[in-house]
């Protein structure tokens, strides 16, 4: 049994304590956004905030995560889906087939949430997901956007 | 436990079924998916609330407009465009425009009424456009019909905009929701005129993609994704030699495992866990004993494959003729100067992010069966195949995919595999999911080429003669044997060199021979984006610049010599290279390179910007012209050139999968790695259609992105690179 926070809620699930959390909240919470593609942490497509930090759920035993630790996931990311960076990546189009696009967002709201205005360089060490539909220059414009967004009084 | 049904917004449908016993003959509810799925009843025009204009177009009361696609979004953008093509001859207002699937079961029952449902070959608007255009024309003059007929006034009279009928005269008007139920009961009419191109409203403008709000918010629903109710989960390992077989599985040491329900062999070469969870699943797989019988290839490696194609470069044996013009051997003979050089091309795995999936239930009389699949036709093919029924009693809901790119097209192993699992646990939903290094370890690989090339300069240091001698792989012989030539020939070995058609050589030489020398290693190859454009435009470019280097000329000029009966091509090409500025110097330490194709029915040029700094390479810059004829979407034509150049170039940098064994060496992305963002060049976009053709998009200009780097990269050090991908090459 492991209690959890997340998307602001107290949870408890009865799981193995090496579950990795994206497990967790993909088979016990049913929050599917958060995707599996490589299970090793390298493509991102897991990644999730915990204490706002973007983390891969992907190799992350559930017994490493503190009951009082927040979780956020991309359902929590936002109440009426406007972060700054879901409103850029619509302006923008930004998903082609979508599927990194939840780990890329969470990791773009971490990296905005931490360094207002990131530079190209910020960005470019920052955002190390795999999208092999090849997002990448549509993400980075779309993260210089959500920062102006967020700097012009954009929710969250 | 698991997790409720997904809660995206959506209809519920009933399967229906008289399977006796199973919990499914209740009537199991299943949760349509966001807006994709159409249920059966729907379509099949019991449409007592939602009028069924035609095929092609729904009307609800409130007029929303749902438009049927039949092709699959996989992140190319057809669902947008294709609802374009509709929506323009439709009149209806785009704002009210959604989308949905027609299953590839109701597709049969209602005669194939929405035509091919295969996402390939970049072919989902070019050989659709006609007849959806034709559905919407068609949806609109019975909706103006209806209306002209409640008022009592000639149709000509009457005229479509916004999905706002006017009778001109009087000005009265009506909306398409309105007259959508009397319209669903006329006779469609036998003949519409489609507009003219310079009439498109809709056509040709940058609108935004109908799909994208879902995929922003976690609730876009995947195959990987689909909760139903009672569901299990499966993990699955094959053998890792290819045609290798199970020999034994010691399913007692996992059977007490948490969640585990049951261990089934799937054919005769895998084996999968069948869990509450799937981690639970794959946990227990991974703590399986299983043992191989690794077959006849078990000591295959990579250098048996070498030589293998190293002997097809200069053979006589199995060589089939491509493409042949005047006499290339005695051209070469004739020649003032030759020039030979051996190019190679590695297999390469698709690599979706999404990993291959399926979820599958199946009673004695019934299977159905979930799944992300660019060809749902083939979808159900496999899976009333596996079901053992007949194809009438089974059906495919199709989701949208987490990348495609061929790899879930002209292969539903997944699905044949879901369905084998869930025939053994009859009436129960199972959903099989592929981990990483399955997919890896069981893709149907880019196939594998080396390619020698001979080419003749005359005195002038024009190209005379050429002889392309390409040895390796045959997708069609191993995927698709019915589309071979008569004589055995595999043409889709020759695109990019073909006298005409959609992949067309973009040069007239003299004297020409283009051959094939197959050879077909145990290792199963595939369509993979942009297919075998990838490395014969590779071969051909890098070499036309190898010639143009050795007759002293600037590589753009040689080029233009050669392409005089190639005025589309020629266009693409200069104006990249006006764009680029060609012939004036770049930014200190950055160099260029060209390539230009025509494949897929377009024309694509590209120039690189390159610089390499210690042997390390960096691509600053990529313009990139199309020409795809008639252009639906231009911002999406943008990220599609985007998008393909990130594939190209991950393959050209990294893309390489090994054998050892018998089996494939790369397990996952740490050895089998992906271009990043910060390695991403700017790229330039130029859409220029010339209109009267339709080309194809999502492939096309990945076969520039490779050629042009490693043109540049030569500009930049004086090497060729003929053996990808580059992390092979020392360039310091």
């Amino acid at each position: 049994m492991a209690t959890l926070k997340v998307n602001g809620k107290p949870v408890e699930v009865d799981v193995d304590a090496s579950t990795p959390l994206l497990w967790v909240l993909r088979e016990q919470l049913g929050l599917t956004g958060t995707k599996y593609s490589c299970g090793i942490g390298i493509c991102g497509s897991c990644t999730v905030h915990i204490d706002g930090a973007a983390v891969r759920a992907c190799t992350l035993p559930v017994s490493e995560v503190n009951p009082n630790q927040e979780i956020v996931t991309i359902e929590g990311l936002s109440a009426n889906n406007d972060h700054p960076v879901q409103r850029a990546w619509a302006e923008l189009d930004v998903p082609q087939c979508g599927y990194c696009q939840p780990g890329i967002i969470m990791t773009a709201a971490a990296l905005l949430a931490e360094n207002p205005r990131p530079s190209d360089a910020d960005i470019d060490a920052g955002v190390t997901n795999i999208c092999r539909c090849g997002t990448f220059n549509r993400v980075r414009q779309g993260i210089h956007l959500a920062a102006e967004l967020k700097q012009n009084g954009g929710a969250s | 436990m698991s997790a409720d049904p997904i809660t995206v917004s959506r209809r519920e449908f009933l399967i229906r079924s008289t399977a006796a016993g199973a919990g499914f003959a209740l009537g199991l509810t299943l949760p349509a998916l966001g807006c994709n799925a159409v249920a059966a009843e729907d379509a099949a025009g019991g449409a007592d609330e939602v009028p069924e204009v035609n095929a092609w177009v729904v009307i609800h009361p409130d007029d929303t407009v749902v438009i049927r696609i039949a092709r699959s979004e996989m992140g190319q953008g057809t669902l947008t465009g294709l609802a374009q093509l509709v929506a323009e001859e439709l009149m209806c207002d785009w704002s009210k425009v959604t989308t949905e699937y027609p299953t590839p079961g109701e597709n049969l029952r209602r005669d194939r009424v929405w035509g091919s449902f295969s996402t390939g070959g970049s072919r989902g608007i070019r050989e659709s456009e006609a007849y959806v255009r034709k559905g919407g024309a068609v949806a609109r003059q019975m909706l103006i019909q209806a209306a002209a007929e409640a008022w009592d006034v000639p149709m000509d009279a009457c005229t479509a905009a916004d999905s706002v009928i006017t009778h001109t005269p009087s000005g009265r008007t009506t909306t398409y929701g309105k007259v959508a139920k009397a319209a669903a009961e006329l006779w469609p009419p036998e003949h519409v005129a489609l507009k003219d191109p310079a009439d498109w409203q809709l056509i040709g403008k940058p609108v935004k993609r109908l799909d994208t709000v879902d995929k922003l918010h976690g609730k876009q629903v995947y195959g990987t994704d689909l909760v139903l109710p009672g569901m299990l989960n499966a993990a699955i390992k094959a053998c890792p030699v290819f045609t290798g077989k199970v020999e034994s599985f010691d399913a007692d040491k996992v059977r007490s495992m948490p969640g585990v329900r049951a261990v089934v062999a799937v054919g005769d070469n895998a084996v999968a866990v069948v869990a509450d969870t799937w981690w639970q699943a794959k946990t227990a797989l991974d703590a399986l004993p299983i043992s191989w019988d690794k077959g006849p290839h078990a000591d295959l490696s990579s250098a048996d494959i070498d030589k293998m194609l190293d002997e097809g470069l200069t053979s006589d044996e199995q060589v089939f003729v491509g493409n042949a013009g005047g006499d290339a051997r005695q051209g070469l003979a004739d020649a003032a100067q030759t020039i030979e050089a051996v190019y190679a091309y590695p297999y390469q795995n698709h690599a979706t992010m999404e990993p291959m999936n399926a979820t599958a239930v199946w009673t004695e009389d019934r299977c159905e069966v979930w799944c992300p699949t660019q060809d749902g036709m083939a979808a159900l093919e496999a899976a009333a195949d596996a079901a053992g029924l007949p194809i009438e009693q089974c059906d495919v809901h199709k989701l949208h995919l987490g990348g495609g790119f061929g790899r879930r097209g002209a292969f539903h192993d997944f699905v044949t595999q879901a369905v084998s699992i869930a025939k053994q646990l009859p009436g129960t939903p199972v959903k099989l999911l592929w981990t990483r290094e399955e997919d890896m370890a069981h893709g149907h690989y880019h196939p594998i080429t080396k390619c020698r090339l001979v080419g003749g300069l005359d005195e002038n240091g024009d190209l005379a003669a050429l002889h392309v001698r390409i040895s390796g792989q045959s997708i069609l012989a191993a995927v698709r044997p019915g589309w071979m030539a008569e004589d055995g020939a595999d043409p889709v070995t020759f695109q990019g060199f073909h006298a005409d058609g959609d992949h067309a050589i973009s040069y007239s030489v003299p004297n020409l021979l283009v051959e094939h020398a197959m050879r077909n290693p145990p290792v199963p190859p595939g369509f993979w984006r942009g297919v075998n454009i990838n490395q014969n435009a590779i071969y051909l470019e890098c070499f036309i610049d190898e010639l143009a280097q050795a007759a002293g000329k600037d590589p753009l000029d040689f080029r233009r010599k050669l392409m005089a009966d190639h005025p589309k091509s020629l266009a693409v090409l200069e104006a990249v290279a006006d764009k680029a500025g060609w012939g004036q110097a770049a930014a200190d330490g950055v160099h260029r390179g060209l390539a230009v194709v025509k494949t897929f029915g377009s024309y694509v040029a590209a120039c690189a910007e390159v610089s390499v700094d210690g042997g390390e390479v960096k691509v600053h810059r990529i313009i990139a012209a199309t020409d795809p004829g008639y252009a639906v979407n231009p911002q999406q034509i943008e990220a599609q050139v985007e998008g393909s150049f990130v594939y190209g170039l991950s393959a050209l940098f990294h893309g390489e999968c090994t054998l050892e064994d018998g089996a494939v060496v790369q397990s996952n992305f740490h050895d089998y790695p992906s271009m990043q963002l910060k390695d991403m060049p700017k790229v330039e976009v130029i859409v220029m259609p010339s209109g009267g053709f339709w080309g194809g998009i999502g492939e096309p200009t990945i076969a520039v992105a490779a050629p042009a780097v490693l043109n540049a990269i030569f500009a930049a050090t004086g090497k060729r690179v003929r053996r990808v991908p580059l992390k092979h090459q020392d360039l310091s």
